[in-house]
């Protein structure tokens, strides 16, 4: 019982991560229409700014609201200069902006900070006045601070004006311009929020996968992975969707014999299984194109 | 000076051109209606105000040239647009469709106001307000489109055939809204219809199009008791 709570939770923590990932992934999605495959390395880089702050001398919170701060306007900025002139292009020229959004910010990482692996601290104290044996105190922290940071996305989007008409341009772009919306501001803003809360999920694991630039390969396939499963159209349903995969791929890791090894072939196979026989998402809607 | 005028207006829809040298105007406060069959040019000519296809020629409001302008410029200059399906927000509820509609404003006291105003013409979308408006009806649809419209305190309407697939009934009650509203609020309307017995009675000025050029202009009641133009261009 107790290695079942304890996978549990560990679960949810790495899950909240995903959840962090899988809702960077919906919001461009709901955005531009496409998966940003980028999305990983763009947290990545912004765990490197965060780690350059921390080298500065900065305290880690003090880091932390920079690096996402900065990341949120670097998520603005590539839209409107990557993205959004490419939006009437063919499907494959969009794509290869984000294949190539993804090697440059890779291969800039590892020119600036080289490809050695560094330790990077928690922004959590070690102990937060009670000691559990089920869960540690990053893993704690983590799933407060996520949870806190998806509540106030929640919030901005269904009680803010701008975040109506955020959902107004994503869901009817026509409607939204005829009512006065910005609607490339809404997108543009959208990549921003994306790019930001990618960074908290990216400070928040490098703790536990350390810092290098291929840190976030597997976490971007699980948070995908989260986002397909709760469905794509779904932002509640991806924050879900990530948890769901966190504890999933925890108990496989524990239970399953040799299952540590397995963990990301397991991701593949529910990706896959996903698009397969539900190709909306557990939560998802199913959306009819008109052509 | 005309409150909105057009002239030699072409517009196209990639290579294919759509409307051929349109000339029209509309004086402040009053209604003008724009008549034609099937693919006439009338959505085309309303989407050409709201920049929303590519045109050629002069198009004027209030002193402003608006080819110059943006779909979202032209809306915070005070038009607002009823677009042909109406153009719901279908997953947001009715409240959500016309907080949107004032998305220009600031005002949450005057926001809430014309909410309340919205309301009072029509009564059926104050006990859906919690609703999805894709869940409403069609007549309640074009309600929700009309107050949405009018939540941007606007001073020019474009209405794209409000009668669309509505029964005889409640196109009535959405006309005589319209008149309330006309007589309430002074707001000009530009109104665009197949339906040219009733967009007739409610309008001040008429222009008949066919395949995207003016051919008949006038007044509405002129128009209507002409028998040889009911015959020849209205078909009934
Ligand atoms: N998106 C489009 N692409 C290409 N051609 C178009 C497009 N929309 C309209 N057209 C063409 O432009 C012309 C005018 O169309 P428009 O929609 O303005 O007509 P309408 O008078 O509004 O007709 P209806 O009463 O059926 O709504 C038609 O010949 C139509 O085929
Ligand atoms: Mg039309």
């Amino acid at each position: 019982m107790e290695l079942f709570l304890q996978l549990t939770l560990a679960g949810l923590a790495i899950g909240s991560i995903y959840s962090c990932v899988a809702l960077s992934v919906v919001m461009v999605y709901q955005a531009s229409d496409h998966f940003n495959f980028a999305q990983g390395e763009m947290a990545m880089f912004s765990t490197y700014i965060a780690w350059t702050f921390l080298g500065m001398g900065a305290p880690i919170w003090l880091s932390f609201v920079l690096a996402v701060a900065l990341s949120f306007l670097a998520g603005v900025v590539i839209e409107r200069l990557l993205v959004k002139p490419v939006e009437d292009a063919p499907i494959l020229n969009q794509i290869m902006v984000f294949i190539g959004l993804l090697v440059i910010f890779n291969n800039m990482a590892g020119w600036i900070w080289e490809f050695t692996i560094k330790p990077f601290p928690s922004l959590f104290p070690a102990d937060f006045g009670f000691k559990s044996s089920l869960i540690g105190p990053h893993h704690m922290g983590v799933i407060g601070l996520t949870l806190l940071v998806l509540l106030l996305v929640f919030c901005f989007f269904r009680f803010t004006r701008v975040g109506l008409a955020m959902r107004a341009a994503a869901a009817n772009p026509d409607s939204a311009r005829l009512v006065g919306v910005s609607v490339g501001w809404m997108l543009a803003l959208g990549w921003g929020l994306a790019a930001a809360i990618g960074a908290v999920g990216g400070i928040l694991v490098a703790p536990i996968v350390y810092l290098e630039p291929n840190m976030m390969a597997g976490v971007l396939l699980y948070g995908f992975a989260g986002a397909l499963l709760g469905g794509i159209t779904s932002p509640g349903g991806a924050v879900l969707g990530g948890l769901i995969i966190g504890v999933l791929e925890n108990w496989v890791g524990g239970y399953v014999p040799g299952g540590s090894e397995l963990k990301l072939t397991f991701a593949l196979i529910l990706i896959i299984a996903v698009l397969l026989f539900k190709p909306a998402g557990l939560f998802g809607r199913v959306v009819v194109k008109r052509v | 000076m005309p409150f909105l005028e057009v002239k030699g207006l072409n517009a196209y829809y990639r290579n294919t051109q759509a409307l051929f040298g349109l000339d029209f105007e509309l004086e402040e406060g009053s209604i003008t209606t724009i008549l034609g069959a099937n693919g006439a040019g009338k959505t085309t000519t309303l989407r050409s105000i709201c920049r929303m296809v590519r045109t050629e020629g002069e198009i004027r409001f209030d002193g402003d040239d608006l080819t110059s302008f943006s779909t979202e410029k032209v809306a915070r200059r005070g038009i607002a647009h009823v677009p042909e399906g109406r153009g719901t927000f279908v997953r947001q509820t009715v409240e959500d469709n016309l907080q949107l509609g004032a998305y220009t404003r600031k005002n949450k006291a005057e926001i809430a106001e014309d909410i309340e105003r919205v309301y009072s013409y029509f009564p059926p979308l104050r006990e859906r307000f919690k609703q999805q408006a894709g869940t409403l009806s069609g007549g309640e649809q074009q309600m929700l489109a009309i107050g949405r419209a009018l939540m941007l305190r606007p001073r020019l309407m474009l209405l794209d055939e409000p009668s669309f697939g509505l029964g005889p009934l409640i196109v009535q009650e959405i006309y005589s809204i319209m008149r309330q509203i006309r007589e309430q609020e002074g707001t000009s309307m530009l109104l665009v219809e197949q339906n040219a017995n009733i967009a007739l009675n409610l309008a001040d000025h008429a222009y008949l199009l066919e395949t995207g050029t003016v051919v008949m202009s006038g007044e509405s009641h002129i128009i209507r008791d002409d028998e040889n133009v009911r015959r020849s261009y209205l078909g009934y």
